[in-house]
């Protein structure tokens, strides 16, 4: 965990503390901080909330948006909602998949690139839709996918 | 206020808030659930109970769905079993058909309803998750690919144990139950109190058998091998022999066990009443004579131990420092009467058995429980696991004669017999501490305050003229409330709230143990109560102080109660430890 943590985490947890319902708010703080959620500040997240951390964990390996590791320097979301799923969102994860060596939800072992699978973002008329970073790929086809990711990474 | 309705054209009449489960019963009509558990709140997780609501002609979950004035409701029919059926087989394709070699093999909820259901083909394939068991807590062991998502033993260590041991970890099709983080059991917050185990439907969660190592033992002709049984085994173990919960086979056990090949059969009973001596003594010091902190807390059950190490650990002061009664009864084994007979410790062998599976645990917990120079205790086996060896070895319990226990370490009074009830510890120990504090014979010997199913039970006896305030706490659930009492207090320096408590983990005391026969309810919590307190009235000796075999023991052996010796061998000591390993 980075050094800056103690007071960071403390801040975070005054801010959610005795405010019903506030763990996701204060794990998406957490997560903003760090880039994941550390076990270790999971840990005195939870201390100092007052939440058990078995409830931590269901929460955030409930939820896609949370990551338990480190993620790579380039995030690449592929969408499988239901649009974007049956335009071939699956052959898209396929081809990152093959090409980066890594499964979805894991970082490549130079930590340059996440891939991971996210649920629909909202802008199915675009679809099959990868996000990389910030930057949103539309109508992406699986022979495509990679040099696009690439280039999309470069700009970075 | 009540409701009224008509269930399967039959008129049924039920408090308010009653669930559609619960009135059908009422009406003889059994909906099948896998996930509902009578201890436990529903959980909707497995959709079995569905009933048809005539009105609007939905289906809906009888579990989760409260019976309103009117209903006309239809449990089962055509389609309604069809749908049933349907989700069974789901539930079937991602779980191992390994039933004969399953440790719940005819003792299983879902196999039951497979059979009930007569699935023996389906059009699913079956696929199985690949994830690992773990057996690092060697007292639990977690199969999560055996798991069915229904949530039971999530709710009982969150909510009623407060342990937050396991949680659901991902969802859909990955769900699986873990502690958080994918972390080893071992590692996790679990006190091994093996609730789990006593409400999963499947053989998702067991205990660490070790029935093979047992008739190993047994087999070898340089041991001694010798046994002992807990109070709460004798009114539960009848339960797999088809008697009437409850039912005590104590005389039957003892021959039982003397079959299998044990030399020498002890009773945990004698070690209760051996604590009472010491923890009453403990009691009267500090409570008569102000040496140590009030209140004192009973120490004889390893997940409260255990629970309290990890969350509580500034009640160590306030802990009795004796040993459970098991480990007394170990230590003396491999001292006491292993001089008697004139045999070298290490070739006793030291089997208890009990109600529990965190005992499994404290017979290593910490080098006090090698108090006779060898691993007192060496192993610990279940109700469940003894159930199945007395199988194993083709004892009829029905017919076979009732014995008498090796008395030196086996006799025992009616005091210790309520040990494995919840408030049995409280009643017997102030019993024994009336007679310490006047010298005299105690008039009154039952202290109904003590007994019963109510989560905490709080209560004022008078002992020499002094008010002595007790609580009884059982399921872990239940502590804080008393723990948070006693803290406050302290903060404010004032007079303790209590001066002395006891805590259970298991909800009804041992009798409710997680290595107990499965299907535990409140109503089979009272009724193998109810064997233990019939055997206290019936007891030649009703306190633990009138067992001539603990006089003879401290006379021969210990000198008095908190001696030297009885420091050494019948005491031990506590530490705090983390909640997480990693």
């Amino acid at each position: 965990m980075a050094a800056a943590a103690p007071g960071d985490l403390a801040l975070i947890a005054k801010r959610w503390k005795d405010k019903r319902g506030s763990l996701i708010m204060a794990l998406h703080d957490l997560q903003g901080r760090f880039g994941y959620v550390p076990r270790d500040a999971a840990q005195e997240l939870g201390k100092q909330l007052n939440v058990p951390l078995a409830r931590i964990y269901e929460v955030i390996t409930f939820y896609n948006y949370f990551k338990l590791e480190a993620p790579g320097k380039n995030i690449i979301s592929v969408c499988m909602g239901t649009a974007c799923y049956l335009k071939g969102a699956p052959e898209i994860v396929a081809k990152l998949s093959e090409k980066l060596g890594v499964k979805a939800g894991e970082t490549t072992p130079d930590k340059q690139f996440h891939l991971q699978q996210v649920r629909c973002i909202g802008c199915c008329g675009l679809a099959p839709v990868v996000t990389v970073n910030e930057k949103v790929l539309a109508k992406v086809k699986a022979a495509d996918v990679v040099d696009q990711v690439y280039a999309c990474a470069k700009g970075a | 206020m009540t409701v009224k309705a008509i269930i399967n054209g039959i008129p049924v009449e039920v408090a308010e808030g009653t669930s559609i489960l619960d009135a059908a019963k009422k009406v003889s009509v059994k909906i099948p659930a896998l996930c509902k558990h009578p201890d436990l709140d529903h959980t909707a997780a497995c959709g079995i109970c569905i009933v048809r609501i005539k009105a609007t002609g939905r289906t809906l979950r009888a579990c989760c769905t409260p019976l309103e004035n009117g209903m006309e409701i239809t449990t089962h029919d055509p389609e309604i079993v069809n749908v049933r059926r349907g989700i069974v087989e789901m539930i079937m394709s991602k779980h191992p058909n390994e039933c004969v070699t399953c440790a719940r093999n005819q003792n299983c909820e879902l196999q039951t309803m497979c059979a009930d259901f007569n699935i023996h083909t389906t059009d699913l394939d079956n696929i199985v998750p690949d994830l690992p068991v773990d057996a690092t807590t060697k007292s639990i062991v977690l199969d999560p690919r055996k798991c069915i998502s229904c949530g039971r033993c999530i709710q009982v260590c969150q909510k009623d144990q407060n342990v937050w041991a396991l949680t659901f970890m991902e969802r859909g099709i990955e769900t699986r139950i873990a502690p958080a983080g994918d972390i080893s059991m071992a590692e996790s917050p679990c006190v091994k109190c093996g609730q789990c185990s006593a409400h999963c439907p499947t053989g998702a969660i067991v205990e660490y058998d070790e029935g093979p190592d047992v008739w190993a033992k047994l087999a070898d002709p340089e041991l001694h091998c010798v046994v002992q049984i807990a109070p709460a085994v004798r009114v539960a173990i009848g339960e797999a022999f088809g008697f009437k919960p409850g039912t005590n086979l104590t005389g039957k056990i003892y021959a039982a066990l003397r079959r299998m090949g044990f030399k020498a059969v002890f009773d945990t009973n004698f070690g209760a009443d051996l604590t009472i001596l010491e923890e009453g003594s403990e009691f009267v010091e500090r409570f008569a004579h102000g040496k140590g902190e009030l209140p004192l807390i009973t120490s004889c059950c390893p997940a409260w131990v255990d629970f309290m190490e990890k969350y509580h650990s500034d009640m160590i002061p306030h802990f009795s420092s004796c040993k459970s009664p098991h480990e007394m009864v170990g230590a003396l084994s491999k001292t006491y009467y292993a001089e008697k007979i004139k045999t070298e410790a290490k070739k006793i062998y030291m089997v208890s058995v009990m109600p529990c599976t965190a005992k499994k645990y404290e017979i290593q917990r910490s080098d006090d429980m090698k108090s006779s120079g060898y691993q007192d205790v060496d192993v610990s086996i279940t109700t469940r696991e003894l159930a199945r060896m007395i199988k194993q070895a083709g004892i009829d319990m029905q017919s076979i004669p009732e014995e008498q226990p090796d008395h030196l370490l086996g006799a025992y009074s009616g005091a210790g017999t309520i040990f494995g009830a919840t408030g049995g510890v409280m009643e017997a120990a102030i019993r024994t501490a009336l007679k310490l504090v006047t010298g005299q014979t105690p008039g009154r010997v039952d202290f109904e305050v003590t007994r019963g199913l109510k989560g905490v039970k709080e209560g004022v006896l008078e002992v020499a003229g002094k008010q002595v305030k007790i609580a009884v706490a059982h399921g872990l659930g239940n502590v804080e409330y008393v723990i948070n009492k006693v803290r406050e207090a302290k903060q404010k320096g004032e007079a303790p709230p209590w001066h002395f408590i006891e805590v259970m983990a298991c909800p009804g005391g041992c009798v409710g143990g997680g290595g107990q026969p499965y299907g535990v309810t409140d109503e089979l919590r009272l009724a193998r109560a109810k064997g233990l307190y019939q055997e206290d009235q019936a007891g030649m000796w009703r306190c633990s102080h009138d067992n001539p075999y603990i006089q003879k023991l401290y006379d021969e052996y210990l000198g008095k109660p908190l001696s030297e010796k009885s420091h050494h061998l019948l005491h031990t000591h506590y530490n705090p430890r983390p909640q997480y390993q990693r």
